[in-house]
């Protein structure tokens, strides 16, 4: 029988890798979509031929879609089965889509009542979002709208660059959460109408890729919904550096190599056992407490993007394969090839700056996630020795920012403590 | 005005009886309809208190029945023709679309064509694909026919006795499924519903569902059962597909700026496909959805029990629609 491809995020496909007749392997690449974060494989669940395909280039789906049916040679594709459902279709009256959408030719979607009274009012649809049946803009949308308040319509989706000219840091002040943001609809994002557009030779106008657009919605949203508090503890690093040259020099022959950045997210993630109020997502009237400990890291791609990769449950995962992951995770980023589940589920993220000679920093938390740890540069710093007198220390500032109504300052800086008391001891990390 | 509660079927009777016994020239005719009561019952008692000048059965040929019944209108009685199922009524085709409709036009006004075809219509209750349809909507395609489609007793008490008055030839159809149901009938021997009138069964402000016939019962427990999600459907009657009532249509969706049409009969080339037409045209800019329409799937309806249901249409598809579009 067919099997159905179905898709493991929302996105705008990109390409058919492969076409209608052709022979794929279980695992064989066959589409790529953009996500908001990246650009994301589809692959073929079964050995066949691609039966069909249902969805053309540049258009939207949901996670979950029939994308495309795969069978034995000269099977028909099921019959029965919907099309995709593109743009949210065939969803009822599901929450509304939030941003305001477009037809794979670009243009905008709205009923002609809501294009009617647009131009009545003098209001330009590029400035609505769309809470219709797949972003539609309709008539509420519009007698809604207050102008300079929404912003431009998504640009059409921007390919990923697959260049891989710079390395990935594993760093910035914030990342993109894979998932969703508590309120049901999404703001405006940062998309802001600061009035009419510059013009002339002295400036270029550009795109917003739908990255950039994903940053700035949760980013404004975080920093819109999210009352944050920050607590920064000075870590002594002089131990863990030594631990770590130690480890590296006895596991270099099996080609891993332990980073500063992966005894931090291990360290956080022993921490969030013991203070799993952190681990835990404010969703209105409820409290959602996470079983597991996903440490998202905060990556800067070259194509001023940023994502968040996930180590999965990090606080059982030994420092040696976690390490390994971690940079597996960051070259599939690198590359714009991450996996559904690279980026997905993270509880709590890990943003480190420590490469680019920081002293200090704080980070935006991604919705819904309770906090943030914010991972400065090891420094050689002034400091007072045990004894009273001053001497020369290896030190690294590390900040919380915690979502307040979720916990309190004692609460983090009870965390904090313990971050530090792991990382000062950073044999516990591998105990 | 006085009421009482009959059955479809009664009120049909008693709306042929009142005008029978208003108008010498009024007779009926058709297969059974006499001796044997009529299929339906719909003549219960009627060869007994008119005759059998007046009440005629005949042999069963449909397009013997069509034929002397537009021959009777046009030498001057008003025939009301019974066809025991709609489905029979295509073997008359000829009588019906060729003749009843055309000949006012045709001989320039020198004769009327007063007649009524009575038809029973749709049903599902599993006979089979021959004996199922609902294409009243093939019927309204012809200029030259009326074609009435009553969905409760007082509407078809009212238009039957305005298709026997009115000097065109009216298609007159009555749903099986309806025969039974009962509902409030006016105490007046000369309660008219114009021709070409529609009713608001329902007033609503976010969609309007639009029908007529077998359809109102889906749409009026749709519109019931969305309530509860804070969706207000205004549902509209149609009563008449000729001449189709399109101002009220207009009115309606000029106020809800969505629609779903909810029919018994097939989606395709089909009367939901003329109104939506008509709508977005008229409408355009009113449109806040697209349209969408309820019918039969487009398939000879199944004879199983089960696939038949799926294939008719019901409140729960009804539902689905206007929360597609919403």
């Amino acid at each position: 029988m067919a099997h159905e491809v179905k898709l493991g995020m929302d996105g705008t496909l990109l390409n058919w890798l492969r076409g209608v007749g052709e022979a794929v392997k279980a695992g064989d690449i066959i589409a790529e979509f953009e996500a908001d974060k990246a650009t994301v494989e589809v692959t073929a669940p079964a050995d066949g031929v691609v039966l069909e395909v249902r969805l053309e280039v540049g258009t939207e789906a949901k996670e979950g879609a029939v994308i495309a049916m795969i069978g034995a040679a000269g099977e028909s594709a099921a019959p029965a089965a919907a099309p995709a459902p593109t743009n949210g279709h065939g969803h009822g009256p599901g929450p509304a889509v939030a941003v305001a959408a477009t037809t794979p030719e670009g243009k905008i979607k709205a009923s002609p009542l809501a294009r009617k009274i647009a131009e009545d009012r003098g209001i330009d649809l590029s400035q609505i979002v769309g809470t219709g049946p797949g972003g539609r803009i309709v008539k509420e949308d519009v007698e809604q709208f207050v102008p300079g308040t929404a912003a431009p319509a998504p640009a059409a989706p921007t390919p990923t660059p697959t260049a891989a000219a710079a390395p990935v840091a594993p760093a910035a002040p914030v990342a993109v959460p894979p998932t969703p943001t508590p309120t049901a609809a999404a703001p405006a994002g940062g998309r802001s109408s600061y009035g009419k557009l510059p013009e002339g030779d002295d400036v270029e106008i550009l795109e917003v890729s739908r990255m950039r657009r994903a940053i700035a919605d949760n980013t404004i949203l975080s920093k819109q919904m999210t009352p944050h508090f920050y607590i920064t503890m000075d870590i002594d690093v002089e131990p863990l550096l030594r631990l770590r040259e130690t480890l590296n020099t006895a596991l270099e022959k099996e080609g891993i190599k332990i980073s500063v950045n992966d005894m931090v997210v291990k360290a956080t993630a022993l921490a969030l056992r013991q203070f799993p109020n952190l681990n835990t997502h404010y969703y209105g009237d409820k409290l959602v407490r996470h079983k597991h400990i996903h440490i998202g890291i905060a990556v800067a791609l070259p194509n001023n993007g940023l994502m968040n990769v996930v180590a999965r449950d990090a606080d059982r995962t030994t420092l040696s394969v976690l390490a390994q992951h971690n940079k597996e995770m960051f070259a599939r980023a690198r590359e714009g090839k991450v996996k559904p589940e690279d980026i997905r589920g993270a509880t709590f993220t890990v943003s480190n700056l420590g490469p680019y000679d920081v002293e200090h920093f704080g980070a935006i938390i991604n919705p819904p996630e309770a906090g943030i740890l914010a991972v400065s540069s090891a420094r050689k710093v002034p400091v007072v020795l045990p004894d009273g007198t001053l001497g020369i220390g290896q030190r690294m500032k590390v900040t919380i920012s915690v979502d307040h109504r979720v916990s309190d300052g004692a609460e983090g800086a009870e965390f904090m403590r313990y971050c530090r008391q792991l990382l000062e001891q950073p044999m516990r990390l591998l105990v | 005005m006085a009421t009482k509660n009959l059955p479809m079927r009664e009120a049909l009777r008693k709306a042929l009886m009142e005008e029978m016994h208003r108008d010498q020239r009024v007779f009926i005719m058709g297969q059974e309809v006499g001796y044997w009561q009529g299929t339906h019952r719909v003549t219960r008692g009627f060869i007994e208190e008119f005759g059998e000048k007046r009440v005629r059965d005949t042999p069963i040929s449909e397009m013997a029945i069509g034929g002397a019944a537009v021959g009777a209108a046009m030498a001057g009685l008003r025939p009301i023709a019974e066809f025991m199922t709609i489905n029979f009524a295509f073997l008359a085709l000829d009588a019906i679309v060729n003749h009843a409709a055309k000949i006012h036009y045709m001989f320039d006004g020198m004769f009327k064509v007063p007649l009524v075809f009575r038809a029973a219509s749709g049903w599902g209750d599993q006979a089979t694909a021959s004996h199922s349809h609902a294409p009243e909507p093939i019927f309204a395609h012809f200029p030259g026919l009326y074609v009435g489609c009553p969905a409760t007793a007082g509407d078809a008490y009212g238009m039957l006795k305005t298709s026997i008055r009115d000097d065109n030839p009216v298609l007159f159809s009555e749903s099986i499924a309806l025969y039974a149901k009962p509902g409030p009938v006016p105490d007046d021997d000369n309660y008219l519903i114009p021709v070409g009138k529609a009713d608001i069964k329902r007033p609503g402000r976010h969609v309007s569902l639009i029908t007529y016939a077998r359809g109102l019962e889906w749409s009026l427990l749709a519109a019931k059962e969305l309530e509860k999600d804070g969706i207000d459907c205004e549902v509209v009657d149609l009563r008449w597909l000729r001449p189709l009532d399109t101002a009220l249509v207009f009115e309606s969706f000029k106020k809800t700026g969505r629609a779903v049409i909810v029919e018994e009969s097939l989606p395709f080339y089909s009367f939901g496909s003329e109104l939506a037409a008509q709508i977005q045209e008229h409408c355009f800019d009113y449109m806040d959805a697209p349209i969408k329409r309820v019918s039969s799937l487009d398939v000879p309806l199944p004879y199983s029990r089960h696939i038949e249901l799926m294939a008719l249409p019901n409140a729960e598809k009804v539902v689905a629609a206007v929360k597609e579009i919403l």
